[in-house]
């Protein structure tokens, strides 16, 4: 069976400016990941900023085409669909990026993102049907239909106007829907409602989704399996019970010791070696551990914050080891598990219990 | 001598908009004790970034502070001159300002920028003790003292951010504000920006007011927490009691709507949105999303009261236990 959507071995390198054609920046290292048709999954990518989660989102879309390896839909190269193909793809393949502000034609009503896809994909038969479709699926995210349409954006909050771009991607039932940190602009009140919309439409309307965010908190509470990433790389991916609650990689510890818990008597942080040295010269708006990875260089890319660094780590690039049924980190700590080839990683995941 | 370094009374101040006057803050009332931490907790809108310009006096039209007192050490600084408050900026009270990434000078150096607040506030120094204070200051806010020569496009966003706080601490203020301070940075360089902020603050003995909208930041970094709603405070109290129980039904169902990371879906948003600050709802600005509402909700806006020691709320359910006072600054400290 071919999968819907697949990643293989991808990498993409920016750089090769007009102005610096010696820098190389590798936004994503070697990245597999498979959506199969059935059954529906949820997947966490989780990231700081500059670790290439939101480059992959790009990849994955078609928005942006890797430097080596290939993403395929239904198995055809990206590159290479046909156009009733891409036009399959367009409507299967649906994404909700993160600013709920933006998205939006100020001078157009809600009504027209929606009534556009009914349109350009002929939902619908009549208008009427079409409206009907509309009030469906904006039911169907628990949004009231009369107090939506007519409205313009600057009318809806936040949270409404992301549940609005949830409706619209419902109308289209996608198979995979990639969501781009959809709720790192929304109040905390109002989060926990995006989410469960998200929840409802992998369990209600059988459609996958791959959540990308630097919030391990929701990726904890939505997804069933996680990918962290670090500097365009795999640190530590598999079932998302095991990784938060018993992290192995030292960056997924430093990341899950980070969050402030919204509980007083809860101690705050690990201790983290300072950086050796200070990012110089062009230095990508990520902060502190900065962003990618530079072409050619040997070692693992956290061994500069690494509290367990060896030797080894920086001599070369450690591979995930699976160390456990659904789970595999990239580090040598675990070197005595079994070596998972790159391609295999979806393979370790954990199905729906 | 007095324990509270900042007195905040009645403050309220108005957007004027062509639909009318926007409400932002709205007669708000605290205290800050010497070396305390204390938060100030909202979501988007609920006027808590008005209240830190305010204090301030950075309010600019069409905004308008229409009245209250801020007492800083017992001098009244809404009636202050301009010059005489411009002095007072910085050396102080200092702000660390939302995005402050953004609030560094692109095409000056970080050294010119540190010097130019010195000037401005007549700081007597000669170039080898100004370079010599610079560079102790950066390096206090964990930056590299070669950082001093860098721009702002050379450092990250936490190093932005510790530039930012270099600046804000270069006359040692008082009190400090930081209004969202991390809220663009990763949870790892969050975690070390908010250790060093506390570093500071404890070797200067200032005062800090913290203003966001993060309830696990809060929990880690403050002493004592005012949640506010639709421009008022509605709820005060150290940050053990109010976590661990929430009086009022808004700091109640926000806690409840918190991700956790021990337990699935058990977390609820809060459903409904919050009033326009336009048209306020008649009563309490909450009743139409609380589900604890009665009738006098609709109809009376409750105060905030002390109903316990040290717990404020402004909530009609808990109005029969009140103890008189309708400020925090009766609490004994």
């Amino acid at each position: 069976m071919t999968a819907l959507l697949e990643a293989r071995h991808v990498t993409k390198v920016f750089g090769e400016g007009i102005f610096n054609r010696s820098t190389h920046l590798v936004a994503l290292d070697n990245l597999s990941l498979t959506i199969e048709e059935a059954p529906p999954t949820i997947t966490a990518i989780v990231g700081e900023s500059g670790s290439g989660k939101t480059t992959f989102a790009r990849l994955m879309l078609g928005l942006t085409e890797p430097t080596s390896g290939e993403i395929c839909y239904r198995g055809v190269d990206m590159r290479h669909l046909d156009r009733d193909q891409r036009r399959q793809f367009l409507r299967d393949v649906q994404v909700i990026f993160q600013d709920p502000y933006e998205v939006y034609n100020p001078f157009y009503r809600i009504d027209h993102v929606l009534e556009e896809p009914v349109a350009n994909f002929r939902l619908a038969k009549s208008k009427a049907q079409g409206r009907e479709l509309i009030v469906e699926a904006l039911t169907s995210v628990g949004l009231r239909p009369e107090e939506t349409l007519g409205r313009y954006p600057h009318q809806l909050s936040g949270g409404q106007r992301q549940r609005v771009m949830v409706a619209r991607s419902l109308l289209l039932r996608p198979r995979v829907i990639i969501a781009d940190e959809p709720v790192s602009m929304i109040d905390a009140s109002l989060r926990a409602t995006v989410i469960e919309s998200l929840r409802d439409l992998n369990r209600r309307f059988g459609i996958s989704l791959i959540y990308i965010t630097h919030d391990l908190t929701t990726a904890y509470q939505l997804s069933e399996n996680i990918v962290v990433l670090y500097r365009g790389a795999v640190a530590e991916a598999g079932d998302v019970e095991r990784v938060v609650k018993e992290p192995e990689h030292p960056y997924t510890r430093l990341l899950i010791g980070s969050i402030p818990r919204p509980d007083p008597k809860h101690h705050w942080g690990i201790k983290e070696k300072a950086p050796d040295r200070v990012p110089s010269g062009r230095s990508n708006n990520g902060a502190g551990g900065g962003a990618g990875g530079s072409a050619g260089r040997q070692g693992c890319h956290f061994a500069d914050r690494c509290p367990n660094v060896m030797a080894m780590c920086r001599e070369k690039t450690p591979p995930l080891y699976q160390t456990a049924p659904h789970r595999a980190t990239a580090c040598y700590l675990y070197r005595d598990s079994p070596v998972a080839a790159p391609e295999k990683l979806s393979e370790i995941f954990v199905a729906r219990a | 001598m007095n324990s509270n370094i900042l007195e905040v009374r009645d403050l309220r101040v108005h957007y004027y908009t062509r639909q009318g006057a926007v409400q932002a803050v709205n007669g708000i009332s605290f205290d800050l004790h010497v070396g305390e931490r204390l938060g100030l907790v909202g979501e988007s809108g609920s006027g808590k970034s008005t209240v830190a310009l305010a204090l301030m006096r950075l309010i600019r039209p069409p905004g308008k502070i229409e009245g209250g007192q801020v007492l800083l050490d017992g001098l009244s600084l809404l009636e202050l001159p301009d010059e005489q408050m411009r002095q007072i900026r910085l050396a102080e009270i200092a702000l660390v300002s939302q995005g402050a990434m953004n609030s560094l000078n692109p095409v000056t150096r970080v050294r010119r920028q540190i010097e130019d607040a010195l000037r401005d506030h007549d700081v007597k120094l000669n170039a080898r003790e100004r370079s010599e204070w610079i560079g102790e200051l950066l390096q206090r806010v964990g930056l590299p003292r070669t950082a001093a020569d860098m721009y702002a496009h050379e450092l990250s966003g936490g190093m932005k951010q510790r530039a930012c706080i270099a600046i804000a601490i270069c006359l040692r203020p008082k009190v400090i504000i930081a209004d969202e301070p991390t809220s663009a940075l990763d949870v790892v360089v969050q975690h070390q920006v908010m250790e060093t902020l506390e570093t500071l603050r404890a070797e200067l003995g200032a005062s800090v007011i913290l203003i966001g909208h993060d309830m696990g930041l809060m929990a880690q970094a403050v002493d004592r927490l005012g949640v506010m709603y639709a421009g008022d405070l509605i709820e005060t109290g150290n940050i053990e009691d109010l976590f661990s129980e929430p009086l009022h039904p808004y700091t109640r169902l926000l806690m409840a709507s918190l991700p956790s990371l021990e337990q699935k879906e058990a977390a609820r948003g809060i459903p409904g949105l919050m009033p326009s600050l336009l048209n306020k709802p008649k009563g309490c600005p909450f009743h139409p999303r609380c589900p604890d509402a009665f009738d006098r909700c609709r109809v009376e806006e409750p105060k905030l009261q002390t109903v316990r020691p040290k717990r404020d709320v402004a909530c009609h359910l808990h109005s029969a236990n009140a103890v008189g006072a309708n400020s925090i600054s009766r609490e004994a400290a």
